[in-house]
């Protein structure tokens, strides 16, 4: 009678391939633990990993369904995300100055191969403008801004002021037709400030003596183009309150978003 | 097909595009059983997509909304629609659930799942769905980029940025220290109090209607009637000159529209009094000075006494905040009836001091 053996049946190359790449040492010193297939890894891996630690480890279901959120806020942050990209890689090839603003980004079009940057980053402004209003009609909708979440609403509204105005001064940047005269309908308002403006209620009761204080070369407007008109002090102005002043304002107010989104309790939900 | 187009044309006008959308906001709000039904939903989009694509095919039309920057519009049109639909839907749900005796949904579901993976890969999926459509979108819609800029040149219409349009059409109304600095920062500060002045505990995490009827309809005609439809007005509807054009309409730059409007002061002193306009300015405008102190001064009082119920469960400094911000929210649809009934420019015209209401 032969001696039966147990034959262990080989694993799949594939598979061995795998359990080698996850024991070596390069591999472990990234990931800390295994798949997150059981509990235990489910609840490490949202505790080490930094991007991941932004959610907590576990969510009461209805917060977790479209239908609740429209995952409206989270789209607006990820499209925030591809426009500091693509917008880095445009800063690579475009001169904020009037002898070269437009021809960059006619070069942009023509010499850059597949470029389509320019397209990435201009409608998925208009699609971010888009989503943070949606955002804010869900979370009004659901009654979301109720204690006690009263302050991070008004985080809300501050950035979607300055979404707007990320838009805004983007709009100037090609600096053709379309873009100086966007602005400048856009920026003579200013000049009609209350008080601020040369052509605004009030401005003319500011005097000293009989020098006026506002007029038109040191009013709201002049603060906003740096000039009496859109010119080369205004696509300055507004090309380094697009690529540095706002990304940053709007960056450090979703850091309090979101610390503020945990600290009140998670998604909202019924009490 | 040209008879169609002719009609509508004939039905587009600033007065009914805005008329209709008011009474489009209140047959969602007090038919909002019917309006949720999912064929009504799919229906309203069906019928935004023959229409879009029934207008594809007029020249004129075509002009305007292949324009890209006016694709997020249409898009924006679509989206709002939609989620429009569908929040209220999802409030009248839990409205018949909540007069069952059962809880809202969001209530049922408050057992905790875990984030990864339940929440993890909703993300990635919509994060993927996001990226695929914005690239085919950029792949298939090269940006605009007109004549270089030419101080020289102004084109006709100018017009804001697409979001900004909304503003650009109360300059039809008020003036630009109206129209584009005290109301925007109005808007923007009526926002933010939002969550200060209404003191309602109910409906605080979960899809209702009923339970919040007031602040959903007054937050609604916000939203659809003053900021998107007059975007939409603005986009579509607004050609040279800032002159109105129906959507199958030529934009001829020679249009005329007869400008009769008139001051309050030419109305009073010269058409009702038959004497010459005062030559000092308060006494010339007194009339338009009394109306709008009134509006800002007599009617919040007046409002808490026709709305005791509100002025005791809000307090004094609350209610009249409310007041107030409801009125300058209501000083648009106000400006815009007068000038329609009345022609009616400016109620108080100081131009000596840029001041014109
Ligand atoms: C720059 C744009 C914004 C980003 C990236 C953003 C991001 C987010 C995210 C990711 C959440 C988690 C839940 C969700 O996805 O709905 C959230 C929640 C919230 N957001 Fe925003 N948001 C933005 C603008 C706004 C605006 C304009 C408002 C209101 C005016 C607002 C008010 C709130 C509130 C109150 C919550 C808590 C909602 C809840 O607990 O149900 N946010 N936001």
């Amino acid at each position: 009678m032969a001696q039966t053996e147990t034959v262990q049946p080989k694993e799949a190359l594939p598979v061995r391939a795998w359990n080698w790449l996850t024991e070596t040492q390069i591999w472990t010193s990234i990931f800390r633990h295994a798949a997150p297939i059981n509990d235990r890894n489910r609840v490490l891996v949202m505790l080490s990993n930094v991007f991941l630690h932004l959610h907590p480890v576990r969510l009461k279901k209805h917060g977790v369904r479209l239908r609740y959120t429209w995952c409206m806020g989270g789209l607006s942050f990820f499209l925030f995300l591809v426009l500091t990209f693509t917008g880095l890689l445009l800063m690579f090839y475009y001169r904020p100055t009037l002898e070269y603003a437009y021809s960059d980004i006619v070069g942009l079009r023509e010499h850059v191969p597949l470029g389509i940057m320019r397209e990435m980053h201009r409608w998925g402004a208009h699609a971010m403008v888009i989503t943070v209003w949606l955002h804010m009609f869900r979370v009004f909708m659901t009654g979301s801004y109720k204690p006690p979440r009263e302050f991070n609403w008004n985080v809300g509204v501050i950035m979607l002021v300055l979404t707007l105005l990320l838009s805004f001064t983007g709009y100037l940047l090609p600096w053709d037709q379309l873009a100086i005269w966007a602005i400048t309908v856009g920026a003579n308002m200013a000049r009609a400030t209350p008080f601020l403006g040369h052509e605004g209620p009030g401005a003319a009761l500011l005097t000293l003596g009989d020098v006026q204080l506002i007029h038109a070369a040191d009013d709201a407007r002049f603060a906003l183009l740096g000039g009496t008109f859109v010119g080369e002090g205004a696509l300055l102005r507004f090309y380094v309150l697009h690529c540095v002043a706002l990304p940053l304002v709007i960056g450090f107010l979703m850091a309090v978003h979101f610390w503020r989104v945990r600290k009140d309790g998670g998604i909202s939900g019924p009490l | 097909m040209e008879l169609i187009k002719t009609f509508i044309n004939l039905f587009a006008d600033p007065r009914l595009f805005f008329i209709m959308s008011v009474l489009a906001l209140v047959a969602i709000v007090w038919k909002r059983e019917a309006f949720s039904r999912n064929s009504v939903g799919y229906g309203l989009l069906a019928f935004l997509g023959v229409f879009f694509a029934f207008g594809l095919f007029d020249e004129n039309f075509r002009l305007i909304i292949v324009k890209p920057d006016n694709v997020p519009i249409v898009a924006l049109i679509f989206l709002v629609v939609f989620f429009t639909w569908y929040a209220v839907r999802e409030g009248v749900r839990n409205d018949q659930r909540i007069a069952a005796g059962d809880d809202p949904i969001e209530k049922e579901e408050s057992d905790r799942v875990w984030v990864w993976p339940d929440l993890v890969y909703t993300e990635l999926i919509s994060l993927i769905l996001c990226t695929a459509v914005l690239i085919v979108w950029s792949v298939g819609l090269e940006a605009p980029l007109e004549q270089p800029a030419n101080p020289a040149n102004t084109p006709n219409p100018s017009k804001a940025p697409w979001y900004f349009l909304g503003l650009q059409e109360m300059l039809v109304y008020f003036d630009p220290w109206l129209a584009g600095v005290v109301l925007p920062s109005l808007i923007i500060v009526g926002l933010m109090a939002i969550p200060y002045i209404d003191t309602n505990p109910k409906g605080n995490g979960y899809y209702t209607f009923r339970e919040r009827r007031v602040e959903i309809t007054i937050f609604l005609f916000g939203f659809l009637v003053l900021w998107s439809s007059l975007i939409v007005l603005g986009t579509f509807l607004r050609g040279p000159n800032w002159n109105f054009f129906g959507p199958f309409e030529y934009w001829d730059i020679h249009k005329l529209e007869p400008l009769t409007n008139v001051q309050l002061s030419d109305f009073i002193w010269v058409r009702m009094l038959g004497q010459p306009l005062p030559e000092n300015w308060f006494v010339r405008e007194v009339f338009g000075i009394v109306l709008t102190l009134g509006y800002v001064a007599v009617l919040p009082p007046l409002m808490a006494r026709m709305f005791r119920r509100y002025y005791e469960k809000l307090g004094a400094t609350r209610f009249y905040v409310t007041a107030m911000l409801l009125l300058m929210m209501l000083s648009l649809p106000v400006k815009m009836l007068t000038r329609w009934i009345f022609n009616l420019k400016y109620v108080v015209s100081i131009p000596e001091y840029f001041f014109n209401i």
